[in-house]
């Protein structure tokens, strides 16, 4: 006898491994991606009627497309038919329903790029974006959406609504673009999957900080669109990327669940299957690229320091020049602030701090915390200790996450009382 | 969550049989699946037994034993390391594999990873790790 909660879950899992293909080849055709979901939801309701006493076919996601297609031949046929009774029409209609056939059949490849490219589409929010990506590529429900980003389930369900009304409304084309077009609304897609990653790397709220299978989500959406374009070298960078960071996941968090840095994690929990597969997709990433783009330097940063055994293994110097190229790159201060802080690894505190001083005077890092508390640790690896605690704990001041502030408040407790004159 | 889907041996395998160009063309297309996938991260075929070498411990004396081994049905093949969502997702994907060993029974069997949740709280390694520091300084304590 059959476990019917068993073959719910097969059939789950079939809806998971099938959903991006199915919507995909039904938005080309019936060109609306509420509708094709519709479809494809409606074939998934088939199934879970049917599956539990016939068995799981042989080809489940054939069988999910044949379902959606007669029902969207069905619809053609009648909506052609209701409008008006003419002959001509109604051979029209069969004729559009034959067309509907055979372009079902015709696998196109692009369906789950087209899907991907819709569903990250500069007309809709970022938030809307990222909702959209998960449901429709990753086949996540609303509620494992909603547990992802630790929202209710009514948001998510309405951003996805409002979104879906926003492409339609929009007429979004329905053809994957090529050549440089296609180059051009790659970083759409590629900051969703990045957007997805650090709300598990770096949970901004929630009990745990890091929440693997989030990240786990994301790096295979950043797989499968590497798979989808595998000339383009940011995809790689950015799959090397999310390879090489999820690798330290088991070391970045501490006994009591605090986060562990870099420099302290327990390297031998580094997840070595993760580093090769991160430091291949590098490896490609690097061989399509000239010049590296964004997400391929960073991955090669966090491919140096997995190439290390030992923190003191560090190729600093190799990372200031690639924060070069980031800070060429994005002018962003937050990543002259890192370059600084590699400068400081590579050529001493001085000539870190140097840089840093030049930083201070930049209104996007004034509400910063992160600045005085570089700026404090350079100071006391200089031996200024007054100075130093002085710095830590304006950065305590400024930190807003408590654990962070704890962390700040103790270093500068560390530093000794502020009367005490400099030592080495 | 990560499993092994582990390809037990058959006759054939460990009689170092290669498989045909059509099993080779269709195992090539069901990798390719999995990559596109996404959930496909590690995988390989193994050499027969006879090449294999087993390290055995008993009553703390270690001995090697060369191989072919004879439990056949309990050899492996071959594997992969996948990443899936749950179980049945793998199980899904596993029923879609072509049959790895033509004209013969053959077995494919899934393993979960344990993960880090496994352990829980008060299972972490660091925490453990933590409670054997506290111990040692307690015994020392006590002999001070």
């Amino acid at each position: 006898m059959r476990d019917p909660a068993l073959t719910r879950e097969a059939i789950e899992a079939t809806w998971r491994i099938e959903a991006s293909r199915l919507i995909g080849g039904l938005v080309r055709f019936v060109r609306d991606v509420d509708r094709a979901e519709d479809l494809a939801q409606e074939a998934l309701l088939a199934a879970l009627e049917r599956w539990p006493d016939a068995g799981i076919p042989d080809n489940p996601g054939a069988w999910l497309m044949a379902t959606a297609k007669n029902r969207a031949i069905d619809e053609a046929r009648r909506r052609v038919m209701m409008d008006d009774k003419h002959v001509e029409l109604q051979r029209s209609a069969a004729s559009s329903a034959t067309l509907l056939e055979e372009a079902l059949d015709d696998s196109v490849g692009d369906d789950v790029l087209r899907l991907m490219l819709i569903a990250c589409h500069p007309v809709l929010s970022r938030d809307a974006r990222v909702a959209l990506t998960l449901r429709l590529i990753a086949g996540l429900s609303t509620v494992e959406i909603a547990r992802a980003f630790l929202t209710t389930e009514a948001t998510i369900a309405q951003r996805i609504v409002r979104a879906k009304r926003t492409l339609s409304e929009a007429r979004v084309p329905f053809e994957v673009p090529t050549g440089d077009e296609l180059r051009a609304r790659l970083p759409a897609v590629l900051e969703v999957i990045y957007l997805v990653f650090n709300e598990g790397y770096t949970a901004t709220s929630g009990e745990s900080w890091v929440r693997p299978e989030v990240c786990e989500e994301a790096v295979r959406l950043g797989r499968i669109l590497a798979g989808l374009v595998p000339h383009d070298a940011e995809a790689h960078g950015l799959l090397a990327l999310m390879e090489l960071q999820s690798s330290r996941t088991r070391a970045r968090v501490g006994s009591r669940g605090e986060p562990l840095l870099l420099f302290e994690q327990d390297r031998a929990k580094w997840d070595r299957l993760l580093i090769t597969r991160g430091l291949a997709a590098l490896e490609r990433a690097e061989a399509l690229a000239h010049p590296l783009g964004p997400y391929t330097l960073q991955a090669a940063i966090a491919g140096c320091h997995a190439r290390a055994r030992t923190p003191e293994e560090t190729d600093w110097i190799r990372i200031v020049a690639l924060y070069d190229a980031l800070v060429e790159l994005t002018g962003s201060p937050v990543v002259e602030l890192n370059r600084a802080v590699a400068v400081s690894m590579a050529y001493g505190p001085a000539q870190g701090l140097a840089l840093v001083d030049e930083l201070a005077a930049e209104p996007t890092l004034r509400d910063y915390h992160l600045l005085p508390s570089v700026r404090g640790d350079l100071l006391l690896k200089l031996g200024r200790k007054a100075e130093a605690k002085a710095e830590l704990e304006k950065a305590a001041r400024m930190a807003t996450n408590t654990r962070e502030r704890e962390l700040l408040q103790a270093r500068a407790a560390g530093c000794g009382s502020p009367e005490s004159g400099p030592t080495n | 969550m990560r499993v092994m889907v582990i390809v037990k041996a058959t006759k054939n395998s460990e009689a170092g049989v290669m498989p045909s160009e059509k099993l080779f063309t269709e195992m090539g297309k069901y990798n390719e699946e999995l990559v596109k996938a996404g959930i496909m991260l590690a995988g390989d075929g193994l050499k027969p037994s006879s090449k294999g070498k087993r390290i055995k411990f008993a009553g703390g004396k270690r001995s090697v034993v060369d191989g072919p081994f004879a439990e056949t049905k309990e050899l492996v093949a071959g594997f992969w390391i996948w990443q899936v969502r749950s179980i049945e997702e793998a199980v899904e994907w596993a029923r879609r594999c072509p049959d790895p060993m033509p004209g013969e029974d053959a077995e494919l069997e899934i393993r979960p990873f344990y993960e880090m949740e496994d352990f829980g709280e008060e299972f972490t390694p660091e925490l453990r790790a933590q409670e054997e520091r506290i111990r040692a300084e307690v015994e020392r304590q006590k002999k001070a």
